[in-house]
């Protein structure tokens, strides 16, 4: 064995070190920065100093119905969105998973929702979107069906976005359930040939509840990320019509780069802060339940 | 036999219902970007049509797009190149020491609302006058690029034998000399993984951009956006726009197919 220098005997904290600084100084920092600003009173373009004002922020916030539909709908956006992907996800994956031939393609096809860039997406459905021109009214007027709104109606925007979640997200879930079926154990299935079991028994018996863990690791960490929705609403609707399709990200995003309500903001992003946080302590608790 | 083969057939027939909706959008996309604007606001919805090019043309010519892309060509590939420099010592330190507090730490910027940073850094980026500049678009796209290289790769190194390292090092090569040697070049492929999906993430992203560039910095996603602040709507070079956005990012997958399955399936599958 060569004799250990300095360097060798520090390798554990020295070759982190540099990663673990760059997250204190570009997100430890911001973040308590952020918190700090959440007391205080200060609007960038007044010219005024900022003001500590104590809780003050977080009582004006609260009261600002904008808030609080935000709030609902980023929920609402999340969980509607999030249950489908899992339903349809982990379906999905249960009819792909046998061996045909064209499987590679399939699985790439997959993928090609996840890698496209959602600005774009967004841009892309807005055209499907259209009421006057859009490919989905035409499929409804010959469905002899009434036409609908879609992002342009307050009524319908909220589901019209989460079907386009649902489309990017979905074959996230199935792909993450395909590997997970990939790496079950054979003998739980022999045992159920031995004894007989039909098809419907295996699935409800054997597959899903070993694949449980997977699922609700996957459907989590696809919740926090519904959670922080941004680009799609940003790009297809900007939080309208109105206010009717703003969630927390894309009302905090407002209130920090278009009236520059730097306290307020700051307010709305603790309580974005905690609710992801609270689903990411779920993710771990989950994974040591689980022992993943 | 016979009975085998309708199930076949029927089983192709689902496979077709799964991937139709899946495409349809990156065809329509693809179509409406070679059509006229007169071909695309026809009704009903024109699915033979004569392509031109005009659309490209004016993304290209006229809009610049070129420059634009260089911008999010040199973001991406700068900040994913700084993003392993820092990560994969990580990594390799979380894997070899079992350190999961520090692993935790570093994941964490994962999942946070990147928006919670966002502020905060536009109020010192413009004190410190980096607005619309290559290094604060860099270091911010590194907290997208550095939580990913540690994610895939610190799996990746626990799951090389450590008698490599040990044996290398019995030869008389140092610690660190081992993990550059020995080590980084038998974990390649998830180093692919690593690159290929930082890359997509932050030649994707949106918001950061949208805070921090302007003119001279301005990413392929922000000049796209743009595209959509005219009077009436040009779909044409929209969509023309919007292929040219995604192409890099699809061919890549393509490429790397089983490298981006292994680094998105990565945490929730253990393996």
């Amino acid at each position: 064995m060569v004799r250990q220098g300095f360097f060798e005997k520090n390798l554990r904290y020295i070759f982190p070190l540099p990663a673990v600084l760059f997250v204190v100084v570009l997100m430890v920092f911001p973040v308590a920065y952020t918190f700090f600003l959440s007391f205080t009173d200060w609007t960038l373009t007044s010219g005024r100093p900022l003001s500590v004002v104590g809780l003050n922020s977080y009582l004006q916030v609260l009261k600002e119905p904008r808030f609080l539909e935000a709030l609902g709908r980023t929920f609402y956006f999340t969980f509607g969105s999030v249950i489908v992907e899992m339903l349809l996800g982990t379906a999905l994956a249960l009819i792909l998973n046998r061996s045909f031939k064209g499987k590679g393609v399939v699985k790439t096809l997959l993928l090609l929702p996840l890698v496209a860039t959602p600005v774009a997406i967004g841009i892309v459905w807005n055209l499907f979107y259209d009421p006057t021109i859009g490919i989905l009214n035409y499929v409804l007027s010959v469905l002899k069906l009434p036409q609908s709104g879609w992002v342009s109606d307050a009524k319908t925007v909220m589901p019209s976005l989460i079907i386009v979640d649902i489309w990017q997200w979905t074959p996230m879930i199935t792909i993450i359930v395909l590997a997970g079926l990939a790496g079950l154990s054979s003998e739980p299935y022999e045992s159920a040939m031995v004894d007989g079991a039909n098809s419907r028994q295996v699935l409800f018996r054997i597959t899903l509840p070993m694949l449980m863990p997977t699922i609700l690791t996957a459907v989590i960490l696809r919740a926090i990320d519904a959670l922080k929705t941004y680009d799609i609403i940003y790009s297809m609707t900007g939080g309208g019509p109105g206010y009717a399709s703003e969630n927390l990200n894309v009302l905090a995003f407002k209130y920090s780069f278009e009236y520059f309500r730097m306290g307020q903001s700051a307010v709305m992003l603790v309580f974005l802060f905690i609710i992801v946080l609270l689903f990411s302590l779920l993710v771990m608790r989950l994974r040591r339940a689980f022992e993943l | 036999m016979k009975e085998k083969r309708v199930t076949t057939i029927l089983y192709g027939f689902v496979l077709v219902l799964i991937i139709i909706p899946i495409l349809f959008p990156f065809i329509w996309m693809l179509m409406s970007s070679f059509k006229t604007q007169v071909d695309i606001i026809s009704w009903p919805p024109k699915f033979i049509f004569k392509p031109v090019m005009q659309n490209y043309n004016r993304v290209f010519v006229e809009q610049n797009f070129l420059q634009y892309m260089q911008n999010s060509l040199i973001v991406s590939v700068v900040s994913v190149f700084f993003s392993l420099l820092l990560g994969l010592p990580a990594a390799y330190s979380i894997a070899r020491y079992k350190q999961k507090k520090l692993s935790v730490f570093i994941l964490v910027a994962r999942l946070m609302p990147g928006i919670s940073f966002l502020m905060p850094w536009y109020i010192v980026f413009s004190r410190l006058g980096l607005m619309d500049s290559y290094v604060a678009l860099i270091l911010s796209h590194m907290l997208i690029a550095l939580p990913l290289v540690v994610w895939v790769m610190s799996p990746y190194f626990d799951s090389v034998p450590r008698e490599l390292e040990e044996a290398a090092m019995v030869d008389g090569l140092t610690q660190q000399s081992a993990f550059l040697k020995i080590l980084l070049p038998l974990s390649g492929p998830g180093v692919v993984t690593a690159t290929t999906l930082s890359f997509i993430f932050s030649w994707n992203n949106f918001m950061f951009s949208q805070v921090l560039s302007q003119q001279n910095t301005r990413t392929l996603p922000i000049a796209v956006y743009n595209f959509l602040s005219y009077v009436e709507v040009d779909w044409g070079a929209v969509m023309a726009a919007a292929v040219t956005i995604m192409a890099p990012a699809i061919v890549l997958t393509m490429f790397f197919q089983k490298y981006v399955v292994k680094g998105l399936t990565m945490g929730a599958v253990k393996g």
